[in-house]
């Protein structure tokens, strides 16, 4: 047991070493409850339903999502949308597919299978259309930032007035979150910019939080079945340690009573 | 290798066993005899051997959906990650497997340092280990740059720039590590194939390690040849295969904390940014188990001289049966090593630190002073002791810790071995 204790002492060092290096931030983060987090952790079904909606009615103009594809949002774990739900959302945009029979590439409404359609071509035209800062793709955004999605949840309400002597170019704004404190961004979220159907009131505390824990499942869709799993795994580590060591315990009693 | 001979019991048995004595060495490793105070020290041997497997087994499986191509790399990382069956599970054992490793590996290395297990007639073992531990370095720092995330391309790009330090040669071998003139898709490519090739060859010198090990038995927490088989020693099943059972299970869960619910705590954020020739991240940072050696490098001014110094503190681990001069092996007896044993302990953990933050300022100082005392412990410190030490008396044997009134045969032939 002692070395044991000896043993976790040095992998939560190890740990608080590598998180410190993780962390270069300017301000505090924001903190708010994520019921995602945890061994039990679960998405909120309908804070993952009105996060899609913030991300299609606000992001998606400039966003991409590429590693996601319509189908996603009507999966276990997911939004969970009803199979005619999802097939509404995806028949609302339309997609280049072909060539067909004649050579011709032809236009046609999203299928379940199709990825979520790109803002713009390629890089450089959103680079051109937002000058020239490139919106990041927002597939695995909340992996690719050291803080995640409380780094995300904070820098959506992190938007201020320069402090005086600061002064900031054409298209710049100042985030009190973004490293450096310099954003190209302007701030996305308004309060009502959206019309919530469930009846929750859309502030921009409220919007900032759905749309987070979207991006949250965007990155690990299977974030609940490896909480499931991860419990049922390790009780059942547990048990059989315990009885490995009771073996061990007996076996060892034959030579010596005390090991 | 055993000391009686072994007849299988069945006709058939008995027959293949003379063509091929496979039985004789499953005989050999069920009986081989173990010193019966090793302590849970001594079960990381066993957890490595797990950790290498699981990262084969895991590693062939990806392979399978892995796209090594510049283009597609990290795509097909998220089509693991998304699509296929259980594929987060599997990369998640796979990338945390390699910190679990490391992990043990390092455990396994300080044992020995405790103990001194790398002291004759070990040597060759210790020689065969610090070879799989460079090797195991090559292997995980070339997966890391198969996602092709940012940390890949220019943690790759970063190392791969060091053998541009030679004199002379330095910008060709640079030029034919890449396959081109920057990293790019035939860089990860050869990564690729390096990194399944690397794996098996550790698992060769893995069996070299086990059958070097097997010719004079296990070293034990008190440091002192036994007799084999004695009252000292247990048969390997059921004793220890049961205790490196239980540690391993113990270590297992651990593993699964990593694994179901922080996944990502020991890789960097900037992995999940697809590569980027064009933007440098703010921080270039290794794993973490290579922080220590980065810290070396980085404290040294001259390019050169910071990869010899990387270098030379890796490889003086090979010339440690030498360094030691003294004839005692385990620190259980050694009160003065035991104090310089734990300080180095301290150096290493404080290396790994400042190899986290940036090369400027205080961090730079430390970093500096580590490393000088990293090497004055193994060139200045460690030869001396084993002259200046005054140790304690070695008990005779296992089973006889308490030396009582007979005469105290080895104490006295340490001190002869001394005055020599």
């Amino acid at each position: 047991m002692k070395n044991f204790i000896k043993l976790s002492s040095i992998l939560i060092l190890i740990c608080f070493t590598t998180a410190q290096s993780n962390s270069a931030e300017t301000a505090k983060f924001l903190k708010t409850d994520w019921s995602f987090k945890g061994v039990f952790g679960k998405f909120d079904r309908g804070s993952l339903q009105r996060g899609y909606q913030v991300y299609t009615e606000v992001c998606s103009s400039c966003h991409s999502m590429k590693y996601l594809s319509y189908r996603n949002l009507g999966e276990k774990g997911g939004p969970e949308f009803s199979e005619a739900e999802v097939k509404a959302i995806a028949a609302s945009f339309i997609v280049i597919d072909g060539p067909n029979a004649d050579g011709e590439m032809f236009e046609r409404p999203a299928k379940l299978s199709d990825k979520f359609v790109k803002p713009y071509e390629n890089i450089k035209a959103a680079e051109a259309a937002n000058g020239g800062a490139y919106p990041p793709d927002m597939s695995v955004l909340v992996k690719a930032r050291g803080g995640g999605v409380d780094y995300i949840y904070s820098l959506l309400q992190g938007y201020e007035n320069a402090p005086d002597g600061m002064t900031l170019d054409e298209g710049v704004h100042y985030n009190k979150y973004m490293y450096g404190n310099k954003i190209k961004m302007a701030s996305p979220l308004s309060e009502g910019i959206v019309e919530y159907g469930d009846g929750t009131e859309a502030t921009v505390e409220q919007m900032s939080k759905d749309v987070t824990t979207f991006l949250m499942w965007a990155a690990e869709p299977h974030l609940e079945s490896r909480h499931q799993m991860g419990f049922k795994a390790i009780i059942y580590l547990i048990i059989l340690t315990i009885l490995v060591y009771l073996s061990m315990k007996k076996i060892w009693s034959r030579i010596e009573p005390e090991v | 290798m055993s000391d009686h001979e072994y007849t299988p019991t069945s006709k058939f048995g008995k027959w293949f066993n003379d063509r091929l004595p496979l039985l004789t060495l499953a005989n050999h490793l069920t009986d081989y005899p173990t010193p019966k105070n090793l302590n849970y020290w001594w079960t990381f041997g066993g957890i490595l051997t797990f950790c290498l497997i699981t990262q084969i087994v895991t590693g062939l499986t990806l392979a399978m959906h892995y796209i090594a191509h510049a283009d597609m790399a990290f795509e097909s990382v998220e089509h693991i990650m998304r699509d296929v069956n259980y594929g987060w599970l599997i990369r998640y054992i796979h990338s945390n497997g390699a910190s679990m490793f490391f992990l043990a590996v390092y455990i396994h290395i300080f044992r020995s340092l405790f103990y001194g297990s790398y002291k004759s007639p070990r040597e060759i073992i210790w020689i065969i280990g610090i070879i799989i531990y460079l090797l195991m370095m090559a292997a995980a720092f070339m997966g890391y740059v198969l996602p092709w995330g940012q940390m890949s391309f220019w943690g790759a790009t970063v190392i791969t720039n060091l053998f541009s330090a030679i004199p002379f040669v330095g910008e060709g071998i640079v030029n034919w590590l890449w396959g081109g003139y920057s990293v790019d898709n035939p860089t990860l490519t050869r990564f690729f194939t390096l990194h399944y090739l690397l794996p098996f060859l550790i698992l060769g010198l893995v069996v070299l390690h086990i059958w070097a090990l097997h010719v004079p038995g296990n070293n034990n927490p008190i440091g002192i040849d036994i007799k084999k088989p004695s009252k000292d020693t247990v048969p390997f099943h059921p004793y220890i295969v049961i205790k490196d059972g239980f540690a391993l299970l113990m270590f297992m869960i651990i593993f699964a904390f990593f694994i179901f619910y922080s996944p990502n705590i020991l890789g960097h954020a900037d992995n999940y940014i697809e590569a980027n020739p064009m933007v440098t991240p703010a921080h270039i940072v290794p794993e973490w188990y290579l922080l220590p050696f980065y810290a070396i490098l980085r404290s040294i001014p001259d390019k050169l001289l910071g990869v010899v110094a990387m270098l030379s503190a890796i490889l003086i681990l090979a010339a440690l049966p030498w360094l030691d001069t003294s004839k005692i092996r385990s620190a259980v007896f050694r009160p003065l090593y035991k104090q310089f044993y734990w300080i180095l302990v301290a150096d290493v953990l404080i290396l790994g630190y400042v190899g986290a933050m940036p090369a400027e300022g205080l961090y730079l100082l430390v970093a500096r002073v580590a490393t000088a005392y990293y090497f004055l412990h193994f060139l200045v410190f460690l030869p001396v002791l084993g002259f200046k030490e005054k140790t304690l008396p070695v008990p005779l044997s296992i089973t006889e810790p308490v030396l009582g009134g007979s005469p105290n045969l080895a104490t006295a032939k340490n001190k002869e071995s001394f005055e020599k």
